[in-house]
């Protein structure tokens, strides 16, 4: 319990992995938003008023859902391979400065 | 075509592969070649068996009926890996911390190890998972009519075959899931088998979606026009069931018992979840990418009114791929077992750990410390109770015709499970939830999930008709479908809106109205700050512990056989002679480990934990110590009570006695004083009278002064012990006050009168008599007697050309004030101290008395109940008395 009071500023290194862990953290709200957006789309109407159907075709929705979802698990793969070379790379030095370690697993 | 017989026999070879690959993998951890088995591959594959007979099968039926929403029930887990940071970590690491067996044991912890809350759980994950078994049951009897129909005459009604399937799937669960109580073969054995069995199914709906698109369609882009030009070709999605299933998949995830069997206490390491993160939501992708070309096309090219649940199996029949359509049916049922092996291992380990055992434990009346095996008596719990959750799979398969599409099925089960995220949530993050909270929200939740969504979901007369249409009681806005007025809304989104909501509302307030037991804080506080206690499970560290108790502890559990051979086998690898190993950290582990097989994780360790002692303590152990340690507290306070009153009288005592012998040193000074000052006369009385007695001759006027100085020093002996009879009698506090009333200024005439008698020393004396009008109650002898001495000093030893003493009084909050006040040179700061000391004498040369004047003034002021100070700084000699005016004086008598 005796930890001692974090750093101010942090050198670039930490400085950089604490960011790709904001990183990994704000994923899955983007994921929500992008996946919220199919809310926006028009539901078929079976009557359409203008003669250019708004209706958006099964094949687009697939698109778009697939890729956004590929994009998320990417990103996801990329973000925790980053943070994981990071941790190997400052174990050392963490453990030296006594630095909670398991925050960055 | 294949027969129905060809399909048990295939059924059973692929049972009995999935058995062979349990045991090769157990046989390999044994001997510690199987370190690929704790890889994040098999971990990632066994948290596949989310995806069971309805997504296999149902996903596509899904899609017909409601186009892309079938994706959000995977986009809802998707979203919880991605965001592991947030979640899933940090109940892993509680999970592994707290030794956690199951959600319900979880939550139980979480809320101060309440069994009553265990037990609520329990209850709640076997009724909301028994539709889901139920789900499983139906879509294998209605893949084994598909062959049916096509194959032989062999045509079954579904609810018949159901039953067959229920019985198999139960001995499987009870032969795969309950075989022995090793936590080991658990470990190992089920989860490669679940790995393998998500393997077959992935492949096998990829070989029918790469068989659909480039088969039977002819590559991508043709696919997606035909999905475009087919029924479900156009985007059609209910905004609120979107979010809400997402919400609601995201929450069954995590609560389902099944899921937290294989993410949470089957996880060897925490490092797992971040190759999971990315693994098992591209897993979620493969599965259902395939999904829409497969229903698009099986809408176009099977009959009308063909059950498009079944066109994963359909269409390869209709294209005469009995192979492929063989492997469809292989990836169906493995999607099937492997859900109920795991979810009737983890409800059977709930409800035997948390329902059966502390009734039998109670009924046996004598806690752990019963003796006797109680192995058989776990096995037969959760043998019973994988049977007796299949057999309410059955009934409500039964029950509800096996009419209703599969996806509604599992969105039921999804909106019971879920009712655990609230408690589980704000177990987690918030350290005010409480266990009434968490009871509450979870009966809240529950009553209103079973009367808005299973009951009315049952449809088979379980609710009267009239409650349907009129509400309960007649009220409008109870109607099941409709609470509160909201009518309009999609079964399934009223449901989980209003429960969910009022289950929350409940659980916070009951949570912020309730106040926690001390137990509830502190494992509030280990769990909502769980990366600051721990860095990993916690190791036995002791060595106290008693080999022959845990030996007989062991036997009681494990079977006598397999204790034995544990322990011989450990004692062989530690080299020691006996059959008993040291209790080493390592050996309590493994051995706590076999134990948690048969008993469950948290029992296990508590047994150990009170064989072994204190060197990894519970929390109960924590709360026994600390009223030990309060009693001690509150003795060693009383003692330090004691122990300082003692060293007070021992200080009272010592300053008495530094009382004691400073006394006893100024009864010898003053003894030698009072011979030294008896002896100076009498040496001279002595002298002179010997001159007179023997010398011849003397003149007369010689014999006179002799004679007058033998006289006086005569006086001044007789003078000096009045003195000391004097103060002798009022220091012993033996003399008799003559009070009397009378004024200052008659004290103060007398006084000057008799000290001035006589005498020619030109001593001047001023006086206010005005002032001195004041009246006393006191004895005025004595008064007048320590003026009287006090004029004379000032006659004795003002050194001014012309001796002036001021005499003036005053009267001042009930004390009335003389000072007498010379123009002389005073007395030196030095021998302040010491005028009122007995014999002191401020300067040799002027020897007129024995010293004893101010110490007898002083004596008298105090027997006066008044005082007699030296002044300084009034430009000579000044003495202060005070003494008490009459009014107080009067009062005080």
């Amino acid at each position: 319990m005796s930890r001692q009071p974090p750093p101010v500023f942090l050198e670039r290194q930490s400085y950089r992995r604490r960011r790709i862990r904001d990183a990994a953290r704000l994923l899955p709200v983007l994921g929500v938003l992008l996946l919220a957006v199919p809310l926006l789309w028009p539901s078929a109407d079976p009557a359409p008023r203008d003669a250019v159907s708004n209706d958006v075709s099964m094949s687009a929705a697939m698109v778009y859902v697939f890729s956004t979802w590929a994009f998320l698990i990417a990103a996801t793969a990329v973000l925790g391979a980053l943070v994981s070379r990071w941790v190997r790379e400052s174990a050392t030095e963490d453990a030296e400065r006594g630095e909670d370690t398991d925050r960055l697993v | 075509m294949a027969s129905l017989n060809t399909l048990i026999f295939v059924c059973l070879g692929y049972v009995a592969l999935l058995f062979l690959v349990a045991f090769v993998a157990e046989r390999m951890a044994a001997s510690g070649r199987g370190s690929w088995l704790r890889s994040p591959l098999i971990y990632t594959l066994s948290l596949s068996i989310y995806c069971t007979a309805w997504t296999f099968y149902g996903a596509v039926g899904y899609a017909v009926r409601s186009g892309l929403e079938f994706v959000t029930i995977y986009l809802g887990p998707t979203l919880v890996m991605i965001g592991w940071w947030w979640g899933l970590r940090k109940l892993v690491r509680v999970g592994r911390s707290q030794r956690v067996t199951s959600i319900a044991d979880l939550i139980s912890a979480r809320y101060g190890k309440s069994n009553l809350l265990a037990v609520c759980v329990t209850i709640l994950a076997v009724i909301g998972v028994t539709p889901y078994i139920s789900l499983q049951l139906q879509s294998m009897a209605l893949s084994f009519q598909i062959f049916a129909d096509t194959g032989d005459a062999a045509a079954r009604s579904g609810v018949t075959s159901a039953f067959w399937i229920a019985a198999g799937l139960a001995a499987f669960a009870i032969l795969f899931g309950t075989r022995n109580l090793d936590a080991n073969e658990r470990h190992h054995g089920v989860v490669t088998a679940i790995a393998l069995e998500a393997v077959v199914k992935l492949v096998a709906l990829l070989a029918v979606g790469v068989f659909v698109v480039w088969g039977v369609a002819g590559g991508i882009g043709a696919a997606m026009e035909r999905v475009d030009a087919s029924p479900i070709g156009v985007w059609q999605t209910d905004g609120s069931r979107w979010a809400t299933i997402t919400f609601l998949a995201a929450a069954a995830f995590v609560c389902l018992p099944r899921m937290f069997q294989v993410m949470v206490v089957e996880n060897d390491d925490e490092r797992h979840l971040r190759t999971a993160a990315w693994a098992f939501p591209l897993y979620l992708l493969l599965m259902s990418l395939f999904v829409v070309p497969i229903a698009a096309i099986g809408l176009d090219l099977l009959p009308e009114g063909s059950n498009p649940d079944l066109f994963v199996l359909s269409v390869p029949l209709h294209e005469d791929r009995a192979g492929l359509a063989m492997l469809s049916f292989l990836g169906g049922f493995s999607s099937a077992t492997s859900m109920v092996i795991v979810a009737a291992m983890a409800l059977s380990t709930m409800v035997s750990n948390h329902i059966v055992m502390p009734i039998w434990l109670h009924l046996q009346g004598g806690g752990a410390s019963v003796s006797g095996d109680v192995r058989h008596v776990v096995l037969l719990s959760r043998r019973v109770a994988i049977a007796v959750i299949m057999a309410l799979g059955y009934f409500y398969h039964a029950l509800s015709g096996g009419g209703a599409a599969l996806a509604s099925i599992g969105l039921i089960a999804f909106a019971g499970i879920a009712q655990i995220l609230p408690a589980l949530v704000g177990g987690l993050y918030w350290r005010g939830a409480t266990r009434m909270g968490a009871l509450a929200g979870l009966t809240a939740g529950f009553v209103i999930w079973l009367y808005t969504l299973l009951l009315p979901g049952l449809g088979g007369g379980l609710l009267p008709d009239e409650v349907l249409r009129e509400g309960l009681f007649g009220l409008a806005w109870l109607r099941p479908e409709a609470l509160f007025g909201s009518a309009g809304l999609d079964p399934v989104v009223h449901s989980v809106l209003w429960s969910l909501t009022l289950n929350t509302v409940a659980f916070v307030a009951v949570s912020l109205g309730s106040f926690p037991s001390p137990l509830e804080r502190l494992q509030g506080a280990q769990f909502v700050n769980v990366f600051d206690h721990s860095t990993g499970p916690r190791g036995w560290t002791g060595s106290v512990a008693q080999s022959e108790d845990l030996m007989i502890m062991s036997q009681r559990i494990l079977g006598a056989e397999q204790a034995q051979l544990l322990f011989t086998r450990e004692a062989e690898r530690q080299g020691v002679k006996s059959h008993l190993p040291e209790p080493t950290p390592t050996f309590l582990q493994t051995l706590e480990r076999e134990l948690s097989g048969s008993v469950g994780a948290a029992t296990a360790h508590a047994m150990v934990g009170q064989i072994v002692g204190r060197s990894s303590v519970s929390v109960q152990d924590l709360m026994a110590v600390a009223d030990e340690s309060a009693q001690l507290l509150e003795y060693s306070s009383q003692l330090e009570a004691k122990s300082a009153e003692l060293s007070r009288t021992a200080g009272q005592l010592r300053v008495a006695n530094e009382k004691l012998t400073q006394i006893s040193l100024q009864k010898d000074a003053f003894l030698s004083q009072v011979s030294h000052e008896l002896r100076t006369p009498m040496t001279s009385i002595r002298a002179f009278s010997e001159i007179l007695r023997d010398t011849e001759g003397l003149e007369a006027a010689e014999k006179t002064r002799y004679a007058d100085i033998i006289h006086n020093e005569a006086l001044r002996l007789t003078r000096l012990l009045d003195d000391l009879l004097d103060l002798s009698v009022l220091e012993s506090g033996q003399v008799n006050l003559n009070l009397r009333q009378g004024h200052l200024a008659d004290v103060l005439d007398q006084a000057v009168a008799t000290a001035l008698a006589g005498e020619n020393s030109g001593l001047k004396v001023e006086r206010r008599r005005l002032e001195e009008m004041i009246p006393l109650d006191t004895d005025l002898d004595r008064l007048a007697q320590v003026f009287i001495n006090l004029i004379t000093n000032a006659q004795k030893y003002c050194d001014a050309p012309s001796p002036n003493l001021k005499i003036s009084a005053r009267e001042a909050g009930g004390v009335v004030v003389v000072d007498f006040i010379d123009n002389g040179g005073g007395i030196p700061p030095d021998a302040r101290v010491m005028v009122f000391e007995k014999f002191a004498r401020v300067s040799a040369e002027k020897a007129g008395g024995a010293g004893l004047g101010l110490a007898i003034c002083r004596e008298i002021m105090q027997r006066l109940d008044g005082d007699i100070q030296y002044l300084g700084g009034q430009g000579g000699g000044a003495f202060r008395v005070t003494l008490p005016s009459r009014a107080r004086a009067v009062a005080a008598q």
